[in-house]
């Protein structure tokens, strides 16, 4: 049997508690949640003694009644109090933030792989004290050849397949050799010079050939320059660029502009499959050797007095090595996702 | 297409027979004596189970007229039932045979077999099945006396090694067995030997050559061009009988990749491939008048046909062998069919002789044939080898093919070698190559590759330098060793590369410049690169329709020009791109323009080579993010990047509206980058129809850029002062109408402000409701400072009602909003 008497001090003890908890509420949902267990229409736990109202004795109801409205507008203004409170103070605190949503970036570009390899080559050999040098795409035969001691019914001539201009004697430079001589015509020793070009042969496209593809000459002119010297300087740009631990190899070979010639090879660390590090396979990376004394005869320098050496080598193979792409092709292709793929960054 | 010559390892060892070490370590001491080996093969590799056989009974398949059943003795007493395809089987025959189970070199296992209802119990071979040929037509024949059952390994002297030995192009002394085998015997050239042939007498008697009349039995030889051929030795033998070769002769012509013929051809082909003399065997029987005569070809003889059955177009400055009425050989390069060495032959002149490398080199390119003899005649012959090859033939056909030698030798001589002495001086040696030498040290280097040196002597008094020694050329090394940078060469080479040290000195540096291209291109790509583009390396070719300049070789029709343009091989990169899949492609190309130029005597003549930088993008703007709503790259886009890599590039160039005719960007959609009067480049919108796009495309943009051939450097960045006073902003909107140019309100704002304007910017473009038709509202944001005071609201109000009032007055643009 309830009495007026004890729910009036239900009526009591809900405020108090429905105070403290508006009191406590942080965001306007906790307010809202506390609105509703006290004061839901149907659920709330002050609408619920009302609603009990009818079962009490006529005499108690008025005031049973009075408290409980009392309690509703008490409750109802500091609601809307703490409501403002909330609301005004909004901006000191953070709202939600999703912070695994992703951020914003701009497209990212790269060099060409092939690009980074002749850069990285010239920055090396520009520790060693070289110089970007340049010269024709189309040359004649004299540059590409004749000053190169390379007579064109030679044999010699014919290892290097040359594409020529339709009613000229115009050619594509079948190597970037001519630079030297052009180099060797314009300056006087010392001279230490690198030139990175595109060059021509007649070659179909293949996985290891394309009819056009980069070559970076050096050239070393000056008094005192050996053989000796030439082992050293690619040696050391050997270790710089493929790391400690890469061997190079010298044979010997024939250019008919250099003497003695040499083929050199490089012998890599390599990571297997495994993780293992191990030794790669010799391969060929580029012709060196000393310049031929006819060579320098033909650019009014005095062999007697300067010596000098040259090589030629490769970027495209090289890169085809550094970034194991199996085709030579895939540099010309342009595919993005290639591209993006070698110039992560 | 470098040389290459195939080396027995068996024949190798016979003529070096200090030779010891296995075929994989010598392969490796000929790569670092620059002769490296491209593929070193077993011939006996998956021949272990395959026998001689005889075929004894050969008869029609039953049920299939292709087929032969043959009954087949291979040693043992059961004769075993073969089925055959081959169109030479013959009864009696020997053949190459593989029993049931045998595995043959392709991998392919021999099993029983029924064909067409009749068992095969194994297989007939061909050469090509075994590795041994190319022929797949007919069976291998093997030569008569050779038993049924014995091993073919065995009969065929297949326990032998082949090496395929990459020989450069001033080496011709070491396209034969000799050659190589004088770079690596361990006991050098001195230590070498003529292997005899089984069943052979050696010549006693001396070849008797008579230079002067070149009339020897029954046969006169006469030179009428001496300048293309210094020497030619002519031989007789009578009474040959022609057949086949002996298994000896004919295992070590297979090993080194020649194929047996007959035993005359084969004698010459043996001396070739062993001396690297090349050597032809004429039936003099069909020589007429029994003459040779060595002379170019008379106006009227237009061709020859050649032993291959090719009629050969002549020329006045080819050789020819010919006999009194007419060419029975190309010099050098090939004989003809109607003198050839044939079954009934019985008398044969040989031809010993040596002809001017750069004559049979011009014959070949104009007939476009190389032969064995060619490709040594090239790169020269050894002019004082011609005795002993000549002498070793004869020696081999009399041994293989019976016969009497006619001791009295036509020789023809009109141009005797006599070696050369080449000086070598140690401090040249120590100057080229780093390494002091001594004079002892040089001549045990060069000795044993065949040099003959003389004038060794120690240093003398305070000087302590050797003078030169002389070093005699032998006539093998005549043709690349003519000066003492050649013999510092072999020294080096004797010596060992890896046998040098590689100690890095100081350098003096260079007195070249940086060319300063390169740092404009770097400049360049970085930029790009920052801008989100990816470099594209393309050919420089192109079809006719984007090339000027015409290749006379072109590796295809499709690539017969040099480019003048780059963005249409960008545009071909966006295709291919288009093709995967994929809109966002964004590429730049630093390259090379070529076109006719105006011509420069002295230089590359008519051909102008112009760097340049072209781009091409499409697609989103940036990568997709949540906020953004989808946009992709516009006109504005590019045109910004434009004017950006155009002040990187021409300080006083200028991007302005229209683009040139023909250069694939849309011409009210681009744009044309001018500095006075001159084009420097083009940009703005590609021409849809220079694009093949699919449905889904988005628009591309591109432009492409001259480069100046000598970037001179910029002017270094100077300090300009920054105003400690505050800016005043001021936002004008104007209603301008559509035939006048953003550009030129914009330039009059900045002429009107006067000095203290300081920056102008368009912020919105604006059409619609408040706007008149033809008319477009353009909002400026300008912000006036003064560099002395803080200015005060009056005057910038008033300086902006004077921009306004003008706008008004002189190009009829009125402020929005104004009454």
């Amino acid at each position: 049997m309830t009495d007026g008497i004890a729910l009036v001090d239900i009526l009591r003890r809900l405020e108090t508690e429905a105070l403290a908890a508006v009191a406590k509420a942080s965001e306007t949902s906790m307010l809202e949640a506390v609105r509703v267990e006290y004061l839901g229409r149907r659920e709330g736990k002050v609408s619920s003694v009302l609603q009990g109202l009818g079962t009490l004795p006529v005499e108690t109801r008025p005031r049973v009644g009075a408290e409980a409205n009392r309690v509703k507008r008490s409750l109802a203004e500091a609601l809307e109090r703490k409501s403002g409170e909330l609301l005004a103070g909004a901006g000191d605190t953070p709202s939600p933030v999703d912070l695994t949503l992703p951020g914003r970036r701009p497209w990212t570009g790269a060099r060409h792989p092939v690009t980074l390899v002749v850069d990285e080559i010239c920055a090396i050999f520009h520790d060693l004290g070289f110089t970007r040098v340049r010269g024709p795409e189309v040359e004649n035969e004299w540059y590409n050849f004749v000053a190169l001691n390379t007579p064109t019914d030679h044999p010699a001539a014919d290892e290097q397949d040359t594409l020529y201009l339709e009613a000229s004697d115009l050619l594509l430079r079948s190597h970037t050799s001519p630079v030297q001589v052009r180099t060797m015509e314009r300056h006087e020793p010392p001279i230490r010079v690198v030139a990175p070009g595109w060059v021509y042969r007649r070659d179909s496209y293949d996985p290891t050939h394309t009819p056009v593809f980069l070559q970076v000459e050096g050239l070393a002119v000056d008094d005192g320059i050996t053989f000796v010297d030439l082992k050293a300087t690619l040696g050391e740009f050997a270790r710089r660029f493929f790391g400690e631990g890469a061997k190079l190899r010298f044979r010997p070979s024939f250019f008919p502009f250099t003497e003695p010639s040499a083929e050199v090879d490089v012998k890599r660390m390599v990571t297997r499959a495994d993780g293992v590090r191990v030794e790669s396979d010799w391969l060929e990376i580029m012709g060196a050797g000393m310049v031929d004394p006819a060579v320098l005869a033909n650019v009014g320098c005095d062999p007697e007095r300067h010596t000098g050496w040259a090589f030629g080598m490769g970027p495209g193979r090289i890169a085809m090595l550094r970034y194991d792409v199996p085709d030579l092709r895939m540099f010309f292709e342009s595919d993005m996702r290639f591209l993006a793929q070698m110039g992560a960054r | 297409m470098r040389a290459e010559v195939k080396v027995s390892y068996a024949w190798l060892k016979a003529i070096a027979p200090d030779i010891e070490e296995p075929p994989e370590e010598l392969a490796e001491r000929l790569a670092l004596r620059g002769a490296p080996v491209e593929s070193l093969i077993a011939l006996d590799e998956g021949l272990a189970g395959v026998v001689v056989a005889r075929v004894e009974v050969a008869e029609h398949h039953p049920s299939a007229d292709r087929l032969s059943l043959c009954t087949v003795d291979t040693g043992n007493v059961r004769r075993v039932q073969v089925v055959c395809g081959a169109p030479n089987v013959t009864p009696g025959g020997l053949y190459p045979f593989a029993p049931v189970g045998t595995t043959l070199p392709d991998g392919r296992r021999i099993g029983r077999a029924t064909i067409r209802g009749e068992v095969s119990e194994g297989m007939l071979c061909s050469a090509r099945e075994l590795r041994l040929g190319t022929d797949h037509s007919s069976l291998l024949d093997l030569p008569a006396g050779l038993l049924p059952g014995a091993s073919l390994v065995d009969a065929l002297g297949l326990a032998d090694w082949r090496l395929d030995v990459e020989v450069t192009a001033n080496r011709g002394d070491l396209l034969s067995h000799m050659g190589i085998a004088r770079e690596v015997a361990p006991g050098g050239h001195a230590s070498l030997v003529f292997p005899p042939f089984p069943g052979s007498r050696r010549l006693h008697a001396a070849l008797v050559s008579d230079p002067a009349a070149a009339a020897i039995s029954g046969a006169t030889v006469r030179i009428e061009a001496p300048e293309l051929c210094s020497r030619y030795l002519g031989a007789v033998v009578r009474g040959v009988r022609v057949g086949p070769s002996p298994g000896w002769l004919q295992a070590r012509l297979r090993a080194a990749g020649s194929r047996p013929i007959n035993n005359v051809v084969d004698a010459t082909n043996y001396v070739l491939l062993e001396l690297g003399q090349p050597l032809h065997a004429f039936d003099l029987g069909r020589l007429a008048e029994r003459t040779i005569v060595v002379r170019r070809p008379s106006t009227a003889e237009r061709v020859f046909r050649t032993l291959d059955g090719a009629e050969r177009k002549l020329d006045s400055d080819m050789l020819l062998i010919c006999d009194a009425e007419r060419p029975v050989a190309l010099a050098g390069i090939m004989g003809g069919l109607d003198s050839e060495v044939t079954a009934s032959t019985t008398d044969v002149l040989l031809e010993c002789a040596r002809f001017e490398p750069r004559s049979i080199r011009a014959t070949r390119r104009l007939l476009g044939m190389s032969t064995d003899a060619s490709y040594r005649f090239e790169r020269g012959v050894d002019p004082e080898g011609l005795e002993p090859a000549l002498r070793r033939v004869l020696e081999l056909i009399r041994a293989t093919a019976g016969g009497r030698v006619e001791h009295r030798v036509a020789d023809c001589h009109p141009r005797p070698f006599t070696r050369r002495t080449v000086e070598l001086r140690p401090e040249r040696v120590m100057r080229v190559l780093g390494v002091h030498f001594e004079p002892t040290r040089l001549k045990a280097l060069l000795e044993p590759l065949g040099f003959g040196v003389t004038g060794v002597r120690k240093a003398q008094g305070k000087s302590k330098t050797a003078g030169p020694i002389r070093v005699s050329v032998p006539g093998f090394r005549a043709h690349d060793v003519t000066r003492e940078v050649d013999l510092i060469e072999e020294v080096a080479r004797t010596h060992g590369y890896d046998a040098f040290p590689s100690d890095l000195k100081a350098f003096r540096p260079g007195t070249v410049p940086d060319h300063p291209l390169f740092a404009l291109e770097d400049a360049l790509r970085d930029l790009l690169v920052e801008r989100g583009l990816f470099e594209s390396h393309t050919p420089a070719f192109a079809g006719s329709a984007q090339g000027e300049l015409p290749l006379r070789n072109p590796v295809s029709s499709a690539e017969g020009y040099l480019r003048r343009e780059l963005l249409p091989s960008l545009l071909r990169r966006i295709e291919h791109n288009w093709s995967r899949g994929t809109r966002d492609v964004r590429l730049f190309e630093l390259a090379t323009s070529f076109a006719h130029g105006t011509s420069d005597p002295g230089e590359s003549g008519s051909v102008r080579e112009e760097p340049r930088l072209a781009a091409v993008l499409t697609g989103r703007r940036a990568p997709m993010h949540f906020t953004d709503e989808d946009s992709t790259l516009e006109l504005w886009d590019l045109r910004g990047l434009l004017e950006d890599v155009t002040r990187a590039v021409w300080p006083n160039g200028r991007v302005s509206p229209g683009a040139p005719p023909g250069s694939g960007v849309t011409a009210n959609l681009g744009f044309t980058v001018k500095a006075d009067d001159a084009v420097l480049g083009w940009g703005g919108g590609i021409d849809p129809a220079w694009l093949d796009a699919p449905p889904w495309a988005n628009p591309v943009w591109g432009f492409e850029l001259r480069l100046p051939a000598e970037p001179r450097s910029r002017d270094a960045v100077r300090y300009r002062g920054i105003p400690p006073y505050p800016a005043v902003e001021r936002d004008l909107a104007l209603l301008v109408p559509d035939r006048i140019p953003a550009a030129e309100v914009e330039a009059t704002i900045r002429r009107q402000g006067g000095p203290l304007l300081g920056t102008v910017g368009l912020f919105d473009l604006y059409r619609g409701e408040g706007v008149p038709d033809r008319h477009r509202s353009l909002a400026y944001r300008l912000r006036f400072i003064s560099t002395e005071r803080t200015l005060i609201d009056e005057e910038v109000d008033h300086l902006l009602e004077h921009v306004a009032g003008h706008l008004a007055r002189v190009l009829g643009v009125e402020r929005r909003g104004s009454p």
